[in-house]
């Protein structure tokens, strides 16, 4: 079906605000009296403060306060505190002294004396379920959202007779379905290996800085996040206030990947201080600090044992992940993993094992595609040793192993609401030119060696359950307003199109509200793991279904007849078949104003959220007013997949390549921005690339201090390192669970570039795999030379 | 800004390089239990700095074209002047040491970190950050144009580093090649990736459509 705005590019609103400097990011505004914050943080990984002594600091000319643990409400543990006198990991923040500049606000740190007692650490999780080292808190070593809070150790004899396997003793969470024995036993080939998957810095440009006011008992607060709505239950409870005494600015976001998505504590810290004070406060955080509590990706150790049959069907799999935390509670990509292995290859028996560990390194948050993208950076590698073992194509394996329309995911089986991933796959191999490239696959020219590779990846897509809200004002105008904020991707913009395509509006009569609470906002969901177009679609569509039904309704009480008698062309509300009987969309918001009731929010449906209500009764009276909860049906679990193909030289003597050509092909449903989806695929390449060859944290074992604490340390891809050449495309097939069809694709964009990449420098090499990530030159370089590598197959935190 | 340019500046302004790193971290990166914590948040106050020791003059600096006139303490940078002095806030911080070009200017036409160049060093110079790109009647400088129609930004807050990078680039060179702009543009990092969009913009801007990259 052809659309009116679906399919076609547009220029979001909020991108010339961007090229100019205009656009305001938290630490862009100013309030009058503001104070500067600073925080102090730990120096140690694990210690017990004994005793601050502030004195000297606070009688400092320009200092005007202090923010102590004392001073704030924490979360249980192992949740993150907002301040804490246990400090679980280097840069743990313990206190905040403000002052009327930040030099003094730092000048007066130093005079403040704490009295510290070093507690026993480790950045090792695998290490330290040894029943004889210790554990990274005093109150226990394990659990995650889903796994109780608990101390559970391995025992000796779990370690000893491990060989060359991972130690793999009790797990915290398992599942299985079919017969994995017999799966394995009628395997040709088993394929059987420890790996890691390194934690990565999210790196967003802007630090997370935060500003906060409090105006006629309500708080102001300016945050770095990704999401809008979402944050602000969480926020003010730890703030300690009714989320209606909240107003959160966030109109844009200097990146977050995930690390920004939900609430965090030093979202809170300037508007509990500011509320001590009686000032607007601003705590600006530095390149460093973000790389202590800024977060990281969820590192994995690990044991994947993988059976296959001749043919290269991938018949079991038995998976064991060890998922680094962070001092605190953080995400649960252990879990994720196995759901990623087993909507990707449907194998017909599998074990899952999973352990989520703490460890006193900084905490951790989801970072695009958790534990789904870990798993086929580790997955697809070995699946391409399994083709050279079993000689067959690598694109041929593939497609022998990948699911079907409604593809099963995860233990329970659950089908994929749409799964066009072989669609992506032939697209892609016909688009690269595969069979034609393999011709100079291994080709030398000199030192260097051309590989060409696949990658696929998958995430889910999306949720239901949130609201929409918009508004159509006796000028014509449409209001659309959202709440899920964001995170640059112009979802926030490509979704409001949606209801725009129902209303089958000119998209320049269209005016976004988002950004702020005051703008009326309906409570939606976050922006992160690729959600936004699938959930916001359907909250979009719903408004916009409410507001048509109230049209045509107020035009049959105007001029008779039923509403279905009634259609609309954009601009007016006609009789069918008598056009001229009809009225302007302003003219029948003038008389949704005089009708009231639910015409002009008046009346509100019952089951929509408490925020929602909040913000259609403040825009009652205003218009015609579309408000309603999506209650659609869902058949099956929204997903999105991604392939890549992708062409390296890689120079043997330096272990460098240069990636030569990059293709991504989306399944993201019907495509909804074309020119969006194409920056998304490019630069979802992009983040891949960091994550496969360069990025990761690294730690002192001995003194437990992070080695990684700026770019130049964990360097992510620059202008040089990413491809010469990038590639895109969709499938372009609609998903069926979603009203007009799309779903969203932002996290596979990445783990099948990442994937692609392992594969190709593996192929490079004469087909090793070295079952870690990042794959760094000096690796290279080491098994080109027969030289053993510098980290121990399970060593983590290292580089 | 290469080597030899930081060294002539310096000369210039009669300042070695270890004073120059002396003065920036002077009061504001103690060396302490925390020392890890910080480098480079100095001098930054909307009102007279109440640091013992520390004076503010009051300079004059050419500022899109504006002579402004500011009070500046011996070791504030210049991104913490436009931005916390003169409201400037489109030149952003992303990490304060010189690593990401967020806070990219020019001074007389050159590239800078404003995050790494002392205020008092601008004197007499012309500086020109992202909010004095627009041309007399408010429209777009051709490269941020560019930028629009080529999707460029996405999160945005590199973008404005992103921007004034590429027209001094176009400046200097009005019709680069495509690995050209590549080179020109390493020292501006964007997380979101939007490495291709903006070459692809650097590239419409010149005029240089063979080398625009979409599609398949």
């Amino acid at each position: 079906m052809a659309h009116k705005l679906l399919g076609h590019d547009f220029t979001p609103h909020d991108v010339v605000a961007k090229v100019t400097g205009e656009a305001k990011y938290a630490e862009d505004f100013r309030a009058e009296g503001m104070v500067f914050a600073r925080l102090l943080s730990s120096p140690y990984p694990h210690a017990r403060v004994k005793k601050i002594d502030a004195e000297a600091a606070l009688k400092m000319p320009g200092v005007v306060g202090i923010l102590t643990p004392d001073d704030v409400k924490n979360p249980p543990a192992p949740e993150i505190p907002l301040l804490t006198l246990e400090p679980g990991y280097v840069g743990a923040p313990i206190l905040l002294v403000a002052a009327e500049d930040e030099t003094t606000a730092q000048d007066a740190l130093e005079k403040i004396h704490i009295d510290y007692e070093p507690l026993p650490f480790h950045v090792d999780p695998l290490a330290s379920l040894h029943p004889d080292k210790p554990n990274a808190r005093t109150d226990g070593n394990v659990g995650a959202q889903g796994v109780k809070f608990q101390t559970l150790k391995w025992t000796r004899d779990d370690f000893a007779n491990a060989g060359s396997r991972m130690p793999m003793g009790k797990a915290a969470q398992e599942w299985t379905f079919g017969d994995v024995d017999a799966a394995f036993a009628k395997a040709k080939l088993i394929i059987d290996e420890p790996f890691v998957h390194a934690s990565n810095s999210h790196h967003s440009m802007e630090p997370r800085t935060a500003m906060a006011y409090w105006q006629n008992g309500k708080c102001i607060l300016h945050v770095s996040s990704q999401s809008q709505s979402f944050i602000t239950p969480a926020l003010a409870g730890m703030i300690g206030i009714a989320p209606t005494d909240l107003v959160v600015v966030a109109e844009y976001c200097g990146g977050g990947f995930g690390s920004k998505g939900g609430a965090y504590p030093l979202q809170a810290l300037p508007a509990i201080f500011s509320k001590k004070l009686n000032r607007p406060v601003m705590m600006r955080i530095s390149r460093a600090e973000e790389y202590y509590h800024g977060s990281a990706r969820l590192g994995f150790q690990g044991q994947v044992k993988l059976g296959f049959a001749e043919d290269g069907k991938l018949l079991a799999a038995d998976l064991y992940v060890i998922q680094e935390n962070g001092a605190c509670n953080s995400f649960f990509d252990f879990r994720n993993a196995p759901d990623a292995l087993t909507v990707l290859y449907q194998p017909e028996a599998m074990r899952w094992r999973g352990m989520p560990v703490h460890a006193n390194s900084p905490i951790r948050s989801a970072q695009r595609g958790p534990g789904y993208n870990q798993m086929a950076h580790i997955m697809e590698p070995l699946l391409d040793r399994a083709a050279r073992e079993l000689k067959i194509d690598r694109l041929a394996i593939r497609l022998k192993n990948v699911g079907g329309l409604n593809a099963a995911i995860g233990p329970q089986r659950t089908p994929a609401s749409s799964c066009y991933l072989k669609e992506a796959l032939e697209k892609g191999a016909e688009q690269f030119g595969w069979q034609q490239r393999l011709a100079r696959n291994g080709q030398r020219n000199g030192s260097k060696v051309t590989a060409i590779a696949i990658g696929q990846a998958f995430h889910p897509a999306g949720f239901n359950g949130f609201d929409g809200l918009l508004r159509i004002l006796p000028t014509g105008k449409v209001h659309i307003h959202t709440g899920v904020g964001n995170l640059g991707t112009f979802s926030h913009s490509s979704t409001a199109r949606i209801a725009a395509e129902v209303l089958k509006l000119d998209w320049q009569d269209v005016v976004i509200e988002r950004g702020d609470t005051r703008r009326n906002l309906p409570w939606n969901i976050g922006q992160f793991g690729s959600n936004t177009n699938f959930t916001m679609a359907r909250t979009n569509f719903v408004a916009a279904t409410d507001a048509l039904d109230k049209l045509k309704e107020i035009a049959a009480k105007r001029f008779g007849g039923t509403p279905e008698g009634y259609d609309v062309d954009g601009k007016r509300v006609f009789r069918k078949g008598s056009p001229g009987v009809s009225m302007s969309y302003g003219e029948a918001a003038q008389r949704a104003i005089t009708l009231g009731g639910k015409y002009d929010g008046h009346e509100l449906p019952k089951d929509i959220n408490p925020m929602t209500q909040v913000s259609a009764a403040a825009i009652a009276g205003t218009g015609l007013v579309g408000v309603a909860k999506d209650n659609l049906p869902m058949k099956g679990a929204p997903s999105a997949f991604a392939a890549a193909f992708v062409e390296i030289e890689l120079d043997t003597e330096t272990g460098k390549y240069t990636i030569v050509d990059y293709l991504g092909i989306a399944d993201c449903g019907t495509v909804i921005h074309p020119s969006g989806l194409e920056t998304q695929i490019k630069s979802g390449a992009v983040q891949g690339f960091g994550l496969a060859g360069m990025e990761r944290i690294v730690y002192d074992p001995q003194n437990g201090l992070p080695a990684s604490v700026g770019f130049y340390q964990a360097k992510p891809p620059t202008y040089g390192d990413v491809a010469r050449r990038f590639r895109t495309g969709a499938v372009d097939l609609p998903d069926p669970s979603s009203p007009l069809g799309t779903k969203g694709i932002g996290e596979p964009l990445l783990g099948c570039a990442a994937s692609a990449l392992l594969c190709a420098i593996s192929e490079a090499i004469g087909g090793h795999v070295f079952n870690r990530t990042p794959v760094v030159p000096d690796m290279i370089l080491n098994h080109l030379a027969g030289k053993p590598q510098a980290h121990g197959v399970l060593q983590v935190n290292c580089q | 800004m290469n080597e030899a340019s930081i060294d002539a500046e310096l000369q210039a302004r009669r300042l070695s390089r270890r004073e120059f790193i002396k003065r920036v971290i002077a009061s504001g990166a103690v060396a302490s239990s925390a020392s890890f914590v910080m480098g480079g948040l100095t001098g930054c106050s909307p009102r007279p700095a109440a640091v013992a020791g520390s004076v503010e003059r009051l300079i004059s600096i050419d500022v899109n074209g504006q002579l402004r006139r500011v009070d500046v303490l011996p070791q504030e940078t210049l991104a913490m002047t436009l931005r916390y002095k003169l409201g400037l806030t489109g030149t952003k911080l992303g990490c304060d040491r010189g690593e990401c070009g967020a806070c990219t200017v020019m001074i007389d036409g050159t590239t800078y970190y404003s995050c790494s160049t002392l205020t008092h060093s601008v004197r007499n110079r012309k500086v020109v950050t992202v909010e004095g790109l627009r041309g007399p009647n408010g429209e777009l400088h051709p490269v941020q144009q560019a930028f629009v129609d080529e999707l460029g930004p996405q999160c945005g807050f590199c973008t404005p580093g992103q921007v004034v990078a590429a027209v001094a680039l176009l400046q200097k060179n009005p019709s680069p090649t495509r690995e050209q702009a590549r080179h020109a543009m390493s020292g501006n990092l964007c997380r979101c990736g939007a490495y291709d969009n903006y070459l692809n913009a650097i590239m419409r801007a010149s005029g240089n459509t063979a080398e625009i990259h979409h599609g398949a």
